[in-house]
């Protein structure tokens, strides 16, 4: 367990928001217990974890949508429940996963619905909540739909015209449960750009739950994992998410994810001995691996350096990586386990790694599969020296399709019965 | 924003006078129509200036024509208004009293109470009858909303709805194979749904409870409005949600239950009118939508009547009938446009 997890001291006393020791769950019966969690105000806090961990049910809660089984959660270091709805919906408004079909409403209603708990007996907007309604829309940029149908929108647009209205209530605290669900990546930059800006200028206060862990990490100053209905972990995202924790958290136990890159590699496909060498490096072989990966092929690459990009991409892909230290001459011992892996392999690929440098040891390598005329297939751009075992493409899909990378039906047979053995099993 | 505020309103402004005039004319045409012949001036003479008092022409008037005219466009108003709040509780445009099962509710009540009190009194106030019918409303509406809770899909709500009409209508002929005779006349009469026989202490009832009611339901028009984008939202606004679906299922359950306590069940009127006053103002705003509904009710019960009363007379056909030839296609036209 990383952070300040379930049962661990409870968040700092000057949080603005916080729950101490909430119990939450369905028809009082507790499915999470013991959350101590808590955020400063103007900071984000994301809630991360798989399908059916939770989120949701703890989010409800705070919102008051579920009745909390027990604990506490404070505001402004007030109990939340001595508030009546009315006080709530000025402290906290919310954005959820309901989908929302109002018939024969214009976008501006939708979003002046936010002033609800502000307005008199009949709802009559004032000047001043037309002019709140007008920038809470510009804020998220919206205000150009304010005549239009709401039902008629895109989700993207749906989905701001609600965060606009969240935002028209004035609220201390926003919280949103998967307010990214539906988009395209375009508008979920946009979504989480607005939110950090509104926590950062307006010293509002997010809380939301998303399922993207690299927007996560870089979207929130404090993260809750939640797993299997429990507390997870706590903390900075920097600090507690790692490679790891992730794959721990939503249980990936093929497939890799990235946390420095904030990518995904899929299960790794080759699973026997490398029949390829890739000669990586300077980001050129991640394309590379990933082409191979998907066609079943299992691959060596090297040398790389531990700062490469290729190299994250490489421990989830290659069968085996040959790595040296950064900044520094690639060592003997590391050259040889690369000659060695070299030898064994049937085909080369050359990525196109920078070949300068009196001591390259990838160029003396490249030299020496070229002398013991391995078939090599070459994605270079320059110095194209036609000689006999070199082949070369200009781009990756014509290289993958090549003949050399066919290795018959002896490979699909022999993972045939692995296949199958595995399946016995 | 100001120049479309300013289209907004004047078309708010002219669908209002649009109605007026439509139920102006739906009266003139009702009072003038009948197997008693009148003139314009007879009539105006009659109402206005109250004159030939006690002459068969101005009993026609008084005590046959207005009286029926009136009710037709109060219940008609409520009925309306009864289906809005029923589409607005369950988020559904295609619900109604009638369809619900609500109306026959209402009628498998005041049926029983009618039979077992006749037998004790000659004739029932209406005050009882209402609150029989009240209670039917209440009894059905709780089945409804069991069956809500189970099925999200909104035609298969409506299914669940004319299966408990068709129960609720079962009980009520056995009811009336076991009455005398005298009773069925007026029992049959009345559960085929018509206006007549209605007379001025009735209307007096009626006025009251559906014009307090609508009134209730004005008032509720923050909280209506607010519930459109959903339960969640509606709570997180600050709203009481258990108080004000209460509120919702009382009051439509009381308006369904006057109208059918008077008129007997009235099909598609619930279902059809607030539709078709969304359409007219193309607002689904609850404070302009809900007079507009009880306008646009009142407009078309009057007409329907009137139809009721003069294509085949002197046979009367009853009021479901002209209701239901107008309001059951627009009903299959929603379903059909929600499909798309």
């Amino acid at each position: 367990m990383k952070g300040e997890g379930a049962g661990g001291s409870g968040p700092k006393f000057n949080m603005y928001f916080k729950t101490e020791d909430l119990a939450v769950g369905y028809s009082g019966k507790a499915l999470i217990e013991n959350i101590n969690i808590g955020v400063e105000k103007g900071k984000i806090l994301c809630l991360l974890g798989p399908n059916g961990s939770g989120k949701s049910t703890i989010l409800k809660s705070i919102t008051r949508h579920l009745n909390k089984i027990a604990g506490t959660v404070f505001i402004d270091q007030e109990d939340m429940s001595h508030f009546s709805s009315v006080e709530t919906a000025k402290k906290l408004s919310v954005v959820l996963t309901d989908k929302v079909a109002p018939e024969l409403m214009t976008c501006g209603e939708v979003v002046a619905t936010g002033r609800y708990p502000y307005t008199n007996h009949f709802g009559k907007l004032t000047e001043q909540d037309n002019r709140i309604v007008a920038e809470s829309m510009e804020a998220v940029k919206v205000l150009d739909l304010m005549e239009q149908e709401f039902i008629r929108l895109s989700d993207g647009q749906k989905q701001r015209v609600l965060l606009a209205r969240a935002i028209c209530q004035r609220p201390e605290i926003i919280v949103l449960d998967e307010p990214t669900s539906y988009l395209d990546i375009r508008h979920k930059i946009e979504l989480l750009g607005i939110l950090r800006n509104m926590a950062v200028e307006q010293n509002v206060t997010v809380i939301l739950s998303l399922h993207e862990v690299d927007l996560a990490a870089k979207l929130a100053d404090q993260i809750i994992l939640v797993k299997d209905n429990h507390v997870y972990g706590y903390g900075c995202p920097e600090d507690i998410l790692d490679d790891e924790v992730i794959k721990d958290l939503y249980g990936i136990e093929h497939g890799s994810f990235n946390m420095l890159l904030g990518s995904v590699e899929l299960p790794k496909t080759g699973d026997m001995e490398p029949q390829v060498f890739v000669f990586g490096g300077d980001g050129y072989g991640t394309l590379c691996y990933r082409a191979l990966n998907k066609r079943g092929i299992s691959f060596a690459t090297g040398v790389l350096y531990h700062n490469d990009v290729d190299y994250q991409v490489a421990k989830s892909l290659a069968s085996q990586t040959i790595v040296e230290k950064s900044f520094r001459p690639v060592s003997e011992f590391v050259y040889e386990q690369a000659r060695k892996a070299l030898q064994k392999c049937e085909v080369v690929i050359d990525s196109g790694f920078d070949l300068e440098g009196e001591n390259n040891r990838n160029r003396m390598l490249l030299e020496m599969a070229r002398h013991a005329n391995k078939p090599i297939l070459s994605l270079r751009k320059e110095t194209k020296h036609e000689t006999g075992s070199v082949e070369y493409f200009n781009d990756i899909g014509a290289l993958i399709n090549s003949d050399r990378l066919k290795f018959g039906s002896a490979n699909g047979h022999k993972r045939k019965q692995r296949r199958s053995l595995a399946a016995s099993i | 924003m100001k120049k479309s505020n300013l289209g907004k309103i004047a078309r708010y402004q002219l669908v209002c006078i649009f109605l007026l005039i439509g139920l102006v004319a739906a009266v003139v045409f009702s009072i003038n129509s009948g197997t008693v012949h009148m003139s314009v001036k007879d009539i105006f003479d009659i109402i206005v200036l109250r004159a030939n008092e006690g002459s068969v022409e101005s009993n026609v008037i008084w005590k046959i024509r207005l009286p029926r005219l009136l009710a037709a466009a109060i219940l008609g108003g409520g009925l309306s208004v009864a289906g809005y709040l029923l589409q607005t509780f369950f988020r559904n445009p295609i619900a109604g009293p009638y369809v619900l099962g609500i109306s026959s509710g209402s009628k498998m009540f005041v049926g029983f109470t009618m039979i077992v009190l006749m037998h004790y009194v000659k004739t029932i106030p209406a005050g009882i009858i209402v609150l029989a019918a009240f209670v039917g409303a209440l009894v059905s509406m709780a089945f409804v909303m069991a069956a809500a809770r189970k099925v999200t899909d909104m035609s298969m709500l409506l299914v669940v709805g004319v299966m408990i009409g068709y129960i609720c209508s079962a009980i009520t002929d056995f009811f009336i194979n076991f009455a005398q005779e005298n009773e069925i006349a007026n029992l049959t009469n009345w559960s085929l749904g018509s206006f007549s026989g209605i007379g001025w202490s009735d209307i007096r009832v009626m006025s009251i409870v559906i014009f307090s009611s609508l009134f209730a339901v004005m008032m509720l028009s923050k909280p209506i409005g607010a519930y459109q984008l959903g339960e969640g939202y509606a709570k997180s606004m600050g709203i009481n949600i258990k108080l004000f679906r209460l509120l919702l299922v009382l009051f439509s359950s009381l308006l369904a239950a006057t109208v059918t306590a008077f008129a007997g069940p009235i099909a598609f009127v619930g279902i059809a009118v607030p539709q078709i006053a969304k359409m007219l103002m193309n607002t689904s705003k609850p404070i302009i939508i809900i007079p507009t509904t009880f306008l646009t009710g009142a407009v078309f019960c009057t007409f329907s009547d009137l139809l009721a009363r003069t294509m085949f007379a002197p046979t009367e056909l009853t009021i479901s009938t002209v209701t239901a030839f107008f309001g059951a296609p627009f009903v299959i036209w929603l379903l059909l446009k929600k499909k798309k």
